[in-house]
Formats: C-alpha cells, structure tokens, sequence
C-alpha cells in the first residue's frame, strides 16, 4: 500500500512540476483580463512607416490586387501585403476580432462590412481617421453615414451595394401597364392584371429574401424603412413598436397571407430568389445588383433575358428606402505603422483607384459621379437605377451588439411571416429585445 | 499504452522476485517511480490539452462582460465576477428557453439518429457479412457516405431538400424542409443516419468476422436456423463491438452542429443544438455563457458516456477484462488469458507478466 502511494506521489509532484514549468514556459499563465491601458481614442495619431498588412474577404475579380500592385510599386519601403479571409462574413469577423482582442499587429487595415462599424469602434478595434482623411463630400452620403460612429469617421467606404427591383417588363407590357409600379398598392394592382394574363399563368407576384438569415434583416428593414419607421432612432434606441413599423412588417406579413409571394418564399435568399425570377416565376423581384449579370445572360441560360428591367423598391407612398450593403477599410490601432496604413488607405479608397478598378469590378463605387460616366453605364446598365437606390438608401441599424440585434430581427420577423406570432406580439417582442441590447 | 505501461526489462532482472502469483499494483520501489517518470509526459500533454482548456472554459463561465457603453460610446473591456449567475441563466428567461430547446433537440437528434443508424448498421453488417462476388466493391461503396465531410453532406442535402429540389419532386410534395418546423428536425435525421449508419455498419461487421466459423458450423448441425444464429451467436458476440460503436455515435451526436448548421442554418430553433448554441453566443462575444453552454455540453456528454458505460456494461478501454484477470490466482489467470487471448485485447504488459509467472 505504502508502495503504491509513494508511486502516487511521485507521479503527482513530476507532473505538477513540469506542468508548471510548461505554463511558465509557455506563456499562458493566465487568463484574467487586466484593466487595459486603454489609449484615448481621439488622441490617436499616425506615425511609423514600413510594410502593412491588408486584411479582406475575397476579390475574385483582381481588381484590388491592381490597386495594391501599384502601391507597391511606388512605396518599396512601405509594401501592402494582401491577406484574404475565408467567404463567409460570419469567420471574417471571428478573425479579425479575435486578432483584435489579443492585439495582434498581423492584420493592419482591416475591410470592414457596413455593419460592423458600430461594433468595432465601440470596442476601439480600429481607429477614428483624420477629419480630411477622405473625401466625404464626394461620396454617397448614405456610405459615409455607414462609416460612421457617434459624430467620427472611423472608415473610409470603400465599395457599396443597394436593393434593385426587378421586374418583368415583356409583362407589364402586355397587361397595359406603362410604368413599373413604385408602391406596394401598385404592385398589388399590377399583379392581378398580370397573373391574369394566359401568359402568366403559375407566376407569383413578388419575392425578396426571407429565410432566417441576415438577407431578413434586410428585407425587414427596407419595409420598415419604406413605411416610414425605423429600428432603432438616431440615438440608438429601438422604435420597433411604432404604427409605420408594424405597417412594414404587415407589409411582409401580408404578403404571405395573400399569396403575393410563392409561399417557399420563406427558404429564399439571393440564389433561390434568381431561379425562380430566371425561370420565369415570379413578376417582380427584390434582390442586389450582382445579379443583372447573370438574368441578363442571352446564352440559353436565363428566360428573361431582354423581358425584364430594373428600378428602385417600392415603397407605402413612394419609392422604398433600400438598406446599405458595401464595405469600408479602417485602421487598426495596434499596428506599428500607422503612417503608412492612412497613407494606404486614403490612395486606396481615392476617386482615382475607384475609377480604376471599375474596369475589371463590378462592385459599385462610393463616388457618386462614377455612376454616371457614359464608360461605365455602357458596361454596367443598372448603375443610374442603382444610384437613385443608393441616394435614398439608409444603413441597418447603427448598433454596437450587432450581431446580437440581427439576431433578434430575424427571430421575430420569421415569427410574425410564418405566422408563428401575430405582428403586435412579435413587433413588442422584438423591442423589448433591442432594447434590452442597446442598453 | 502499451509502451508505457511495459515494465522496463531491467527493472525485472535488477530487482529480483520469488515466483508465484503476484498482485497488481504490487511493484518494488524502483519500478514504481520508474512507471511515474514514464508516465509523467502523457500526463502532462493530457494535462496541457485537456485539463487546462476545461478549467480555463469553467472559469471564463463565472465572468461576464459588463454591459453598456460609456458615456463615449465605448464598451468597457471589464469582464467582472459573477459567480454562477450564467449558469442559473440557463434555466429562466430568454436564455433559459433556448437553452432548454437545445437540450431538448440535442438529446432528440441523439436518440432518434443513434437508434436508427444502429438498427440499419446491423443490416448493412449482415449483409455485407456473406461471401458474394462484388463485395470489396460494395464495402467500400458504403463506405462513402462516412468519408464525405459532414460540411458537404449537409450541402449535398440542402441541395437535394431545398423547395424545388428532388425530394419535394419524388414525393410531388411542397414541403419546406429548410423553414422552421418538423420537416427540418426529418431532414437533419435523414442525412445524419445517411451519414453515419456505415460506420457502425463497418465496426459491426468487423465484430462479425473474428466470429469463428465452427460456431456456426455446430449450430447448423445442432439444427439452428438462421434467426436463431443470429440471436443466439452473431447478437452476443458483436454486442462488445456494437456497444463501443453506439457509444462513440451518441458522444458525436450529442456534439451535432455542422450537419444543422449548413443543412438548415443557424438560428433556426427547431434544429438548434448546444453546441450550435454555445458558438453563437461566443460569436456574439458572451464569452461567459457561452463557456456556461459548453461546460453544460460537457457535463451531459460525459454523464451519458459514464450510464452507458455502466449499465451497458460498454468496455471501452478493455480496463473490466484486466480487473477479472487480477482478482484470478496465477495458474486461473494464465488459462483466462489463453481463453480471451483470440478475442480481447490484451495488453502486452500483461501477457508478459502471465508469462513471467508461468
């Protein structure tokens, strides 16, 4: 017995010993976050110069290889290495916010989506620019709106994207209706004189994207935008219980109920949505731009190739509100060369660069004279549709809890247009959420 | 295993022993430390791999970020103590409710999955247990489902359930498996048990074919016909096997998240498991709860593992068979030995050691 207890002992105390010293050695001692010397934001300036890394999600078109390509090869002191981050939006942001919180000076300028804005600048992840660091008066003001947290610019917009409405003109056409309609009343009416037609037969009216997914948060918005409400003020708190709210998500509610939609509506995102709208299935649809390209293939592959055009959403009186889509680039604050990470960013988001990478990308510009240069409208038809969509357009809600606010979106909103909760119950449900996250 | 736990030669010769039967457990002074010392790296890789990320994961569990920004619109970085407050969370509110139906998903998926897959894996194993021309091929094409990545799976399965997709065509039906609702509990089920049924079909079949022929032999003589061979022989003898596959489909069902998560999508409530839950709140940076979930997942998988083992009598690690083998004197333990040489796995260790007191 005494044996086998001194056997105990010594494996004990061998293993603690070179336990301890591997967690010395090693360097992960602890895990309790001390009090960060936490740098006054505002006081932040650029200084030091040398090789930056780029940090983005994808650019299959190559076009910000060329921007940075030129960079360095004007800077050779000051080289742009460019990291790319996996497709999903979901991982980039896990990346770049774990680089973030343990400080790491590996990813110097960060492509931010529109919607992390908030997050990142309240957490003091990226650093407030330079009041003339970009030329805000030129650009869109919906995207500098978006890069944008309490008063300072902490990004510089760098690509945008809107909501397009769809719509299949061959049609309205052919059921006498001159324009495409521009409230949903008028779609309403359209509808039934066009599902009326011989032509039409098995066609839906209208789809956006519902499925439980950041595309509801969108479409959600944009019908909230566009009967007048909001999800959260200017100050940042919710107003989700108000009358124009709750005609918004009537609006999608509704929708369901009467059959205006194709009722698998309700599993659609983008992809689904251009299927159905490229098989000839649906009259009227709402989706991004990307996809023009593909409806407008004349190699056998679309049926409504040349049938069909484009305008702004609709809304309850007017035009609809669209959301913002679109990225900025920011600065990380623990990057030793911030000098030459503002010096990269002003040359990359310049009207120039933009220009420039026009002819190989399809991603809209910030600068709103890009969209109507003769050049470019040849090449990419939907851009003056687009910038009308763009200069009415608002961005989803400015919150720091982002994540967990579209949450809480989508939560509710599916619940209201599966009819899982009537819009009241869930409409209250939801505010008392957001509420609870922006407090 | 093996290595480490192999007395070392020397030790045997240096320190001599009477012959005869020896305890377990009953070493000389010098053998034991030089067993600890041995086994002190293992330990300690378990320890740096193991232990710490678990302590590490309760304790973030007991922090909180504090909530709420200052008066600049920042966010304190200032995680404070909160005790079990995340724990007891999980039981009220919002919280506690998705919690709950996590729990409830995760333990559906689990039982419905395991049993199925079970039930087909025994039929894929008996068939596949015949001599017939083409069966490397068919071994190997059942085999397939297992070796696609689960990721791919659930988009080849999302492909096939999506609302025009051939599912609702063979059916002629509409049914919206990727919305909320019952379908997309059936769906998740259908492409797990695709998934994972060949592989308890292959550790079956692998326990089927150390089943000697002459016992079958004597059973046809004696007149057995083949329900009562199979209850009667094929049943008890792969039951060891089986148990150990069952076991391993129920601690990876209990961890379901990829299959879910591309085949329906996150936040969904009806196919929402813990696991599903815990990356989403550390996705919402909730680092304590959702170390609270996982501690939580933790505690219900090895609870599970530890009943199943228990009441089932699963021998995992072959540890019941070494157990019977010390309490038997030396010349019982030698013909024990020679009896399960065939079938368990003995270590080497031991095998010497009934050799050394021969």
């Amino acid at each position: 017995m005494r044996q086998r207890r001194r056997t105990w002992q010594t494996l004990l105390a061998t293993t603690a010993t070179l336990t301890v010293a591997a967690v010395a050695l090693t360097g992960c001692g602890g895990t309790a976050t001390e009090a960060k010397s936490t740098p006054k934001a505002a006081a932040a300036s650029f200084e030091g110069k040398g090789p930056i890394n780029y940090v983005s999600n994808r650019d299959a078109s190559g076009a910000a290889n060329k921007s940075i390509e030129e960079w360095n090869a004007a800077h050779p002191e000051e080289k742009v290495t460019f990291i790319e981050l996996p497709d999903s939006a979901d991982q980039q942001r896990q990346q770049l916010i774990q680089n973030a919180q343990i400080k790491s000076d590996t990813f110097s300028v960060l492509n931010l989506d529109v919607v992390w804005t908030s997050e990142f600048a309240a957490n003091k992840w990226i650093l407030p620019l330079p009041a003339d660091a970009v030329p805000t008066e030129k650009m869109i003001p919906a995207t500098v709106n978006a890069a944008t947290y309490r008063d300072s610019l902490v990004g510089a917009p760098y690509y945008t994207d809107g909501a397009l409405f769809y719509f299949r003109s061959d049609l309205l056409k052919a059921a006498g209706i001159a324009a495409p309609p521009k409230t949903w009343d008028e779609m309403k009416t359209a509808c039934k004189a066009i599902l009326a037609l011989p032509e039409a037969a098995g066609m839906s009216c209208y789809t956006g994207q519902f499925d439980k997914n950041e595309a509801l948060t969108v479409n959600f918005s944009e019908a909230v935008a566009s009967a007048g409400g909001s999800i959260v003020d200017a100050d940042g708190k919710p107003t989700v219980n108000t009358p124009e709210a709750k005609e918004g998500l009537n609006l999608l509610v509704n929708g369901f109920k009467d059959g205006m939609f194709p009722s698998d509506a309700i599993t659609y995102l983008e992809e689904q949505g251009r299927r159905a709208f490229q098989d000839g299935k649906l009259v009227f649809m709402r989706n991004w731009p990307f996809l023009h390209a593909s409806l407008s293939a004349t190699d056998g592959s679309s049926k409504v190739a040349g049938k069909f055009d484009i305008t702004s959403i609709p809304g309850t009186d007017g035009p609809g509100v669209s959301t913002l889509g679109g990225r900025s680039l920011a600065i990380s604050p623990f990057t030793p060369n911030k000098a030459t990470a503002l010096e990269f960013v002003k040359f990359f988001t310049s009207e120039e660069q933009a220009q420039k990478r026009l002819a190989l990308s399809s991603r809209a510009p910030v600068y709103a004279s890009l969209f109507e240069d003769p050049a470019v409208v040849a090449k990419r038809p939907f851009f003056p549709t687009l910038l009308t969509s763009l200069n009415n357009a608002q961005p989803r809600p400015k919150v720091v809890q982002y994540g967990a606010t579209t949450k809480a979106i989508q939560e509710e909103a599916y619940a209201a247009i599966t009819g899982a909760k009537d819009t009241d119950t869930a409409l209250n449900d939801m505010q008392a959420k957001l509420t609870e996250l922006t407090k | 295993m093996t290595t480490t736990t192999a007395p070392p030669a020397g030790a045997q010769t240096g320190t001599p022993h009477a012959p005869g039967p020896r305890k377990r457990g009953h070493r000389s002074p010098g053998e034991g430390r030089m067993a600890a010392m041995l086994l002190s790296p293992t330990l300690l890789v378990l320890a740096l791999v193991i232990v710490y990320p678990l302590l590490s994961a309760v304790h973030q569990s007991l922090f909180r970020a504090e909530s709420g920004l200052d008066a600049d619109g920042f966010v304190s970085d200032v995680e404070s103590f909160v005790g079990l407050a995340n724990y007891a969370d999980l039981f009220v509110g919002e919280s506690g409710r998705r919690f709950l139906n996590a729990f409830a998903n995760t333990t559906f998926f689990t039982v419905t999955t395991v049993f199925l897959e079970t039930v087909l894996g025994l039929c894929l194993a008996l068939a596949m247990n015949r001599a017939f021309r083409g069966r490397p091929f068919l071994r190997a094409s059942i085999l397939v489902p297992w070796a696609v990545p689960t990721a791919v799976s659930g988009l080849l399965w999302r492909w096939i359930f999506q609302s025009d997709g051939i599912a609702n065509t063979l059916l002629g039906s509409e049914i919206l498996w990727t919305a909320e609702g019952n379908a997309s509990k059936l769906a998740v089920i259908i492409a797990e048990v695709w998934k994972t049924a060949p592989f308890i079909g292959l550790l079956v079949l692998a326990g089927m074919q150390v089943i000697p022929g002459e016992v079958y032999e004597a059973a046809r003589i004696d007149g057995a016909g083949w329900w009562r061979q199979l209850g009667s022989i094929t049943l008890p003898l792969v039951k060891p096997t089986l148990l150990v596959a069952v076991l391993f489909r129920m601690l990876d069902a209990l961890r379901m998240f990829d299959l879910p998560f591309v085949l329906i999508g996150p936040g969904k409530e009806s196919v929402e498991t813990l696991s599903m839950l815990a990356w989403d709140e550390s996705n919402q940076l909730r680092y304590g709860s959702a170390s609270a979930f996982a501690v939580m997942l933790f505690l219900y998988v090895a609870v599970v593992a530890i009943v199943f083992a228990k009441v089932l009598g699963a021998d995992v690690t072959g540890a019941k068979e070494l157990k019977l083998l010390s309490k038997k004197t030396a010349r019982k333990n030698r013909l024990a030995a020679n009896q399960t040489q065939a079938a368990a796995d003995l270590s080497n260790a031991d095998q010497k050691k009934a050799e050394a007191t021969r």
